[in-house]
């Protein structure tokens, strides 16, 4: 018997698989195909303080091996999650969730925050600094060191439960972000979010998006996203949760071998439903072709 | 929702781009007419949301434009090839709202989930009319099985090359009790103008995984947000915001 096992931040999961924000809307979708306690926990779509409808439509393009999607943090705001979501989830998942959280400034953040500390099942925050598909929002807390510690440092004292900062990629250094980050408080950083990109379309020639530009993921980024785990997990002391392109059990093992604590998976939950339920089940069987007893062994060899 | 694999069985042309495709496999997740499934086509990411035209007891037909890579391998595929579906998707069009004389509006390929939709109708013992819009002769498709089904079918191209010149508005009947639609967002809005009725209009968005979960394809409506492909695709005429 192999060990799936893991700790994150405090709170023992099962298994290491966490569908990535906005992969996953709440659950129910998937609650329908299959019974989503088999996962380790995930993380549910990025909540701000007021209802959000996102950008202008079209906002997802394909990509070689990916794909790119603008959305804009659609949400229906904290309050709608606290009285509508959670109780629905609760029907349907019986482990701690990750609460994924974002803002268009310090005090939404922490609000947004302080709202959610009183909810039992949420285990986590995840507070994501690192959105590039909003204006003057969340990716200029996560492109710059000082604010990315000033949102985490305010969150800090807003919450008692475990706070894991969601990290952009699109960054000179983000090891920088992550020591800063660690050194405000936070008790984990996940990354990587998606990168930017663009797609044009020869026909009208212009952007597939409307927006523009989109955050880029799906496998075409899974090598880029393995190493800033690598480069993040040596960094700093806090767990790192790894995310970015990831799609199969194997890719989980390499991003834990890399030093992730925790694996999210995202784009792939879009293109096949049972995805994570298929890698929670692989998982044991590819840890026993590698000759892995147990992730916290595995953890950071590379 | 069912993940099912289909077989591909055949594909004949129509028309100029557009195609017709008869599977094999599992269509118990589709539930109702107006539907669509999305289909995971090899070596694209994204899968391809196709709306239901036909389906039977282990048969699903496909009718589709080739307007991209995905639609272009799926015409090409051979009989025998197996597609991974997400069948039953979307809402579809309510049939309890008929009245005893629904009309049927498509233009181009919004035509084909109104066939499915036709069928529903008349084995209910409702007739309805069906106007059918194109840009020209050489894009008409399924004006004869509509006709065979028993339906009253009314053309309109807009160059007047076959039926009545013009769009698909300029062939509508003066009475009927209730309205379906599906095309593009241009022909949705004449319509929604034109008409009379009450009714339900199928919608087309961009999407990433066609189940309600990335919320890719969004719109607002009077009711709120809804996404097209789970809350949609198809959104009465009260709640569309233009």
């Amino acid at each position: 018997m192999v060990d799936t096992k893991i700790n994150l931040c405090g709170i023992e999961l099962d298994n290491p698989v966490i569908p990535a924000s906005g992969t996953f809307g709440y659950g129910y979708e998937f609650a329908e195909l299959y019974d989503i306690n088999c996962l380790g926990t995930f993380s549910f779509k990025g909540t701000t303080l007021e209802e959000r409808f996102g950008n202008p439509t079209p906002r997802i393009a394909e990509c070689a091996s990916g794909m790119l999607n603008a959305v804009g943090l659609q949400n229906p705001g904290v309050k709608k999650v606290v009285s509508e979501e959670l109780p629905r989830l609760k029907k349907v998942f019986h482990k701690k969730v990750m609460a994924n959280v974002s803002g268009f400034g310090i005090d939404e953040y922490v609000e947004v925050c302080r709202i959610l500390d009183k909810e039992e099942q949420v285990g986590w925050l995840e507070v994501n600094v690192s959105c590039p598909n909003v204006h003057g929002g969340g990716l200029s807390f996560g492109t710059d060191a000082k604010t990315a510690a000033a949102v985490t440092a305010a969150v800090k004292k807003a919450t008692t439960k475990p706070v894991i900062i969601k990290l952009s990629p699109n960054v000179t250094d983000i090891t920088e972000i992550a020591r800063a980050v660690e050194d405000a408080g936070a008790d984990g950083v996940s990354l990587i979010n998606t990168l930017v990109g663009m797609r044009l379309d020869l026909r009208t020639k212009k952007p597939v998006i409307k927006n523009v530009t989109g955050g880029l993921s799906g496998p075409a980024v899974f090598p880029v996203a393995l190493n800033m785990v690598y480069k993040t997990s040596k960094a700093v002391k806090i767990p790192v949760v790894g995310m970015g392109g990831v799609s199969s059990a194997e890719d989980v093992l390499e991003m834990i071998l890399a030093g992730a604590t925790a694996v999210e998976v995202g784009a792939a939950n879009l293109v096949d439903p049972f995805a994570c339920k298929e890698i929670v089940e692989k998982l044991p069987e590819a840890m026993q072709k590698y000759g892995i007893k147990s992730l916290n062994e595995l953890r950071g060899k590379a | 929702m069912k993940q099912v694999i289909f077989e591909l069985k055949h594909t004949e042309r129509l028309c100029e781009n557009v195609f017709k495709s008869v599977f094999a496999g599992d269509t118990s997740g589709i539930t109702n007419p107006g539907q669509f499934v999305n289909v995971k086509i090899d070596g694209l990411y994204l899968r391809r949301p196709i709306s239901v035209c036909d389906k039977e007891e282990g048969a699903l037909t496909l009718v589709y434009k080739v307007v991209g890579k995905g639609t272009a391998a799926l015409s090409e595929a051979k009989p025998g090839a197996k597609f991974d579906v997400l069948t039953g998707l979307g809402n579809g069009y309510d049939l309890s709202m008929s009245g005893n004389a629904p009309l049927l509006v498509g233009g181009g390929v919004g035509v084909p989930p109104l066939y499915y939709l036709a069928k529903k109708l008349i084995e209910k013992g409702i007739k309805p009319f069906v106007a059918l819009g194109f840009n020209r002769k050489e894009e008409v498709f399924f004006q004869k099985e509509f006709e065979a089904l028993g339906a009253k079918v009314a053309l309109a191209t807009v160059d007047g090359s076959q039926g009545v010149k013009g769009f698909v508005t300029n062939v509508l009947p003066e009475n009927y009790s209730y309205f379906y639609a599906c095309g593009p967002e241009p022909m949705l809005k004449a319509l929604y103008n034109a008409t009379t009725s009450e009714g339900e209009l199928s919608f087309e968005e961009r999407m990433g995984c066609g189940f309600g979960a990335c919320m890719g394809c969004s719109c607002k409506t009077i009711t709120g947000n809804k996404r097209i492909c789970k809350d949609g695709p198809v959104l009465k005429k009260g709640e569309i915001l233009w």
